[in-house]
C-alpha cells in the first residue's frame, strides 16, 4: 500500500543530513554528520555535555550557520519544508517572566502559519485551548507563565509544538528536571504523536528511561558513534565509545544499562 | 502659577515624544536590551552632524537618515564585537556607544565655526523654546491654533510607532519572547530586531531636538518597566506604559513650574522635571503594585507564615 502513495513527501525521510560541520570560534562542535531518520521513529539524541546535541538541532532548524554539509527534511531544504517542522526549545531559554498567558504561548504554535500581519484568530486560540487540554493544563490557561510550575510550563511548550501541527519534532531537553507526572505526560504525548505517524526526535539526559521510551537512539559526542533501533546500538561498548574517558560517567551510564535491561 | 497656550503645548511636546519612546521601550525592555536605547540615543550623534556637515542645513530629513544608519550600525557594530571577538555584549555596547558618541562631539566641535549645532542642546534639549517655532495656524471652532512644528513631527512619529507595534503585535511578540521559535517559523527574529532599532534610532532623533536625549533614554525605559510590574497582559503593557509616559510629561512640567517656587527659585527644567516624574512613579508602583510591588508581596508572605 505504501508504495502506491506517491509524491515526493511519502518517499523521502523525514530528515536526512549529509556531512554536517558546525563550528564555533573555527572550533568544530559537531564533526561530519551523516544521519537518516526514518519516518513515525521516537528518536532519542544521547550524549555527554557539549556533545553537540543542541547544535544538531540548531543546524537543522537553521538557526545556526553551517560550516559544510546538508540538511533535508522530507527531501526539501528547511526553508521549504519549514511548516511540516514543529520544534521545542529549551525550557530556559526564555524568560517566563514575559507578560503572556499559558494561552497565549500556546497560540504562539499558529503563528508561523498566520503569516505576517495576520492578527491572532479565534480558531487559533481555540487550537490552543484543544492543545492545553490535551496536556492538562485547561485550568491554567489564563495563568502568568511564571505562575506554572517548572513541569507545567514544559507542558505549555509542547502543547505549543502540537498546535504547530508538524510532521517531525524536534525536542530539546522536554524532560529536564519535571516532575514525574509531567514525565508521564510527555511519554504519552510522545506515543500519541508517533501513533499518527509523526517523527520526533528528542535530546535526552536521562539514560536509565532511553531503552523504555524510545524505539531509536543517536548516540553522539561530536560525531554520531552509533545510530539506529535501540535495541541495537544503546550497548556497553557503544556507551563508551560515546562517554569516553569520563570515566565516573561511563560507569554510570553502563550500571543504568544493566539495570534497564 | 500662571499658565500660557505656550505651557499647553510644552505639555503636548512633552506627551508625544514621551508616549513615541514609551512605545517601542516595551520591547527593549521585555528583549533585556534596555541599555540598547541609551546607546543608540548617544551613538546617533555622528550621524547628525555628518548629514549636518555634508548638507549645511539642519534638513530634518537627511538627519533622520544619518542617524537611522548609526542608529542601526550600532546595533550591528554590538552584534559583531560580542561574536566575533569574544566580548559580552554589555561590554561590546559600551565600546560602540561611547566611540562613536565621541567621534559626533569630535564631529560638532570641530564645525562649531560654521555651524549651528549645540551638544549641549542634543543632551538636554529646549522644550521651552520648541512652542515658538510655529509652522501651522489653523483655526478650529472660532480657536485659533499656532501648531509648533515640534508637535506636528512627534505626533507623525508617536503614529507612525503606534502603528507599527499593532501592525507587527504578534511578530513582537513571539520574536520578543522566543526569537528561536519565531526564526525557526519563518519570522526572523533578526529582522524584527534592526526594525525595532531602526525605529529606535529615528525617535530618537525626533525628540533630541524638543525634549533632549535625557528624557528619550528614560522614556525608553521607566513607563515600561513600571508597566511590567502592573500587569500580565502584553497589549495591556504597552497601553499602560503609554499613559505613564504622558501622565510623567503632564506632571513633569507642572512641577516644573510649581515645585522650585515652595523653596523660593524660579521654574526648572522641564526635560529633567518629566524624567524625575517617570522615576518618581516607577518608585511608587514598584512599591504598592497589587501583584508585583514589594509592599503587597511582603504582606501576602507574612499572611502565608501565619
Amino acid at each position: 500500500m505504501q508504495i502506491e502513495q506517491t509524491g515526493i513527501s511519502s518517499k523521502s525521510l523525514p530528515l536526512k543530513i549529509r556531512d554536517l560541520t558546525v563550528a564555533y570560534h573555527r572550533k568544530p562542535v559537531i564533526w561530519d554528520i551523516d544521519l537518516s531518520i526514518p519516518e513515525g521513529k521516537l528518536v532519542s539524541i544521547v550524549g555527554p555535555n557539549g556533545a553537540g546535541k543542541s547544535t544538531l538541532i540548531k543546524a537543522c532548524l537553521d538557526l545556526i550557520p553551517r560550516s559544510s554539509g546538508e540538511v533535508s527534511i522530507y527531501g526539501q531544504s528547511y526553508k521549504k519544508a519549514r511548516k511540516r517542522v514543529g520544534y521545542v526549545p529549551q525550557r530556559e531559554s526564555v524568560d517566563w517572566d514575559f507578560p503572556v498567558s499559558a494561552l497565549d504561548v500556546v497560540a504562539m504554535g499558529t503563528y508561523g502559519k498566520l503569516g505576517w500581519f495576520r492578527r491572532v484568530s479565534k480558531r487559533s486560540k481555540a487550537l490552543a485551548m484543544e492543545a492545553l487540554e490535551r496536556v492538562g493544563l485547561a485550568d491554567y490557561a489564563h495563568r502568568q507563565i511564571s505562575q506554572l510550575s517548572g513541569g507545567q510550563q514544559q507542558r505549555t511548550f509542547l502543547a505549543r509544538a502540537l498546535v504547530q501541527d508538524a510532521d517531525i519534532y524536534f525536542m530539546d531537553e522536554p524532560f529536564a528536571a519535571v516532575d514525574a507526572a509531567t514525565e508521564r505526560a510527555i511519554v504519552e504525548l510522545l506515543k500519541e504523536l508517533q501513533k499518527r505517524g509523526k517523527t520526533v526526535l528528542v535530546v535526552h539526559h536521562d539514560l536509565a528511561t532511553v531503552t523504555q521510551y524510545f524505539d531509536w537512539t543517536v548516540l553522539l559526542n561530536m560525531r554520531v558513534v552509533a545510530a539506529g533501533p535501540t535495541d541495537e546500538v544503546f550497548t556497553q561498548e557503544n556507551l563508551r565509545r560515546t562517554y569516553g574517558g569520563k570515566l565516573t560517567l561511563f560507569t554510570q551510564a553502563a550500571n543504568e544499562v544493566v539495570q534497564s535491561r | 502659577m500662571e499658565w500660557y497656550s505656550i505651557d499647553t503645548w510644552i505639555v503636548v511636546i512633552g506627551a508625544l515624544a514621551a508616549g513615541a519612546c514609551a512605545l517601542l521601550g516595551n520591547f527593549l525592555v521585555l528583549r533585556k536590551m534596555s541599555m540598547m536605547g541609551d546607546a543608540i540615543s548617544h551613538a546617533v550623534l555622528p550621524g547628525l552632524a555628518i548629514a549636518f556637515l555634508v548638507t549645511g542645513a539642519r534638513a530634518s530629513l537627511s538627519m533622520f537618515i544619518g542617524a537611522a544608519i548609526v542608529g542601526v550600525l550600532t546595533a550591528v557594530f554590538t552584534q559583531w564585537i560580542s561574536r566575533f571577538g569574544k566580548v559580552d555584549e554589555g561590554a561590546s555596547m559600551g565600546i560602540v556607544f561611547t566611540t562613536l558618541f565621541a567621534l559626533g562631539l569630535l564631529l560638532i566641535v570641530q564645525g562649531a565655526d560654521h555651524v549651528d549645532l549645540d551638544p549641549s542642546c542634543v543632551l538636554y534639549g529646549a522644550i521651552e523654546l520648541t512652542p515658538l517655532d510655529v509652522v501651522w495656524r489653523p483655526t478650529l471652532y472660532g480657536y485659533f491654533l499656532e501648531v509648533p512644528r515640534s508637535a506636528l513631527v512627534l505626533a507623525g512619529v508617536i503614529l507612525f510607532n503606534a502603528v507599527f507595534v499593532v501592525a507587527f503585535f504578534k511578530e513582537l511578540r513571539i520574536s520578543s519572547f522566543d526569537a528561536e521559535l519565531a526564526t525557526a517559523m519563518g519570522i526572523n527574529s533578526n529582522l524584527m530586531h534592526y526594525l525595532l532599532m531602526t525605529l529606535v534610532a529615528v525617535t530618537t532623533v525626533a525628540c533630541f531636538e524638543a525634549v533632549g536625549s535625557i528624557i528619550v533614554i528614560a522614556m525608553l525605559i521607566v513607563p515600561a518597566a513600571t508597566a511590567h510590574l502592573l500587569t500580565d497582559r502584553l497589549w495591556l503593557m504597552v497601553v499602560l506604559s503609554v499613559l505613564i509616559a504622558m501622565g510623567s510629561a503632564v506632571l513633569g512640567h507642572l512641577s516644573a513650574l510649581i515645585v522650585p517656587a515652595w523653596f523660593g527659585f524660579a521654574d526648572t527644567s522641564t526635560s529633567g522635571m518629566m524624567a524625575v516624574m517617570a522615576g518618581l512613579i516607577f518608585s511608587t508602583v514598584m512599591l504598592f503594585a497589587p501583584k508585583y510591588g514589594v509592599l503587597p508581596r511582603l504582606v501576602r508572605k507574612t499572611k502565608a507564615v501565619r
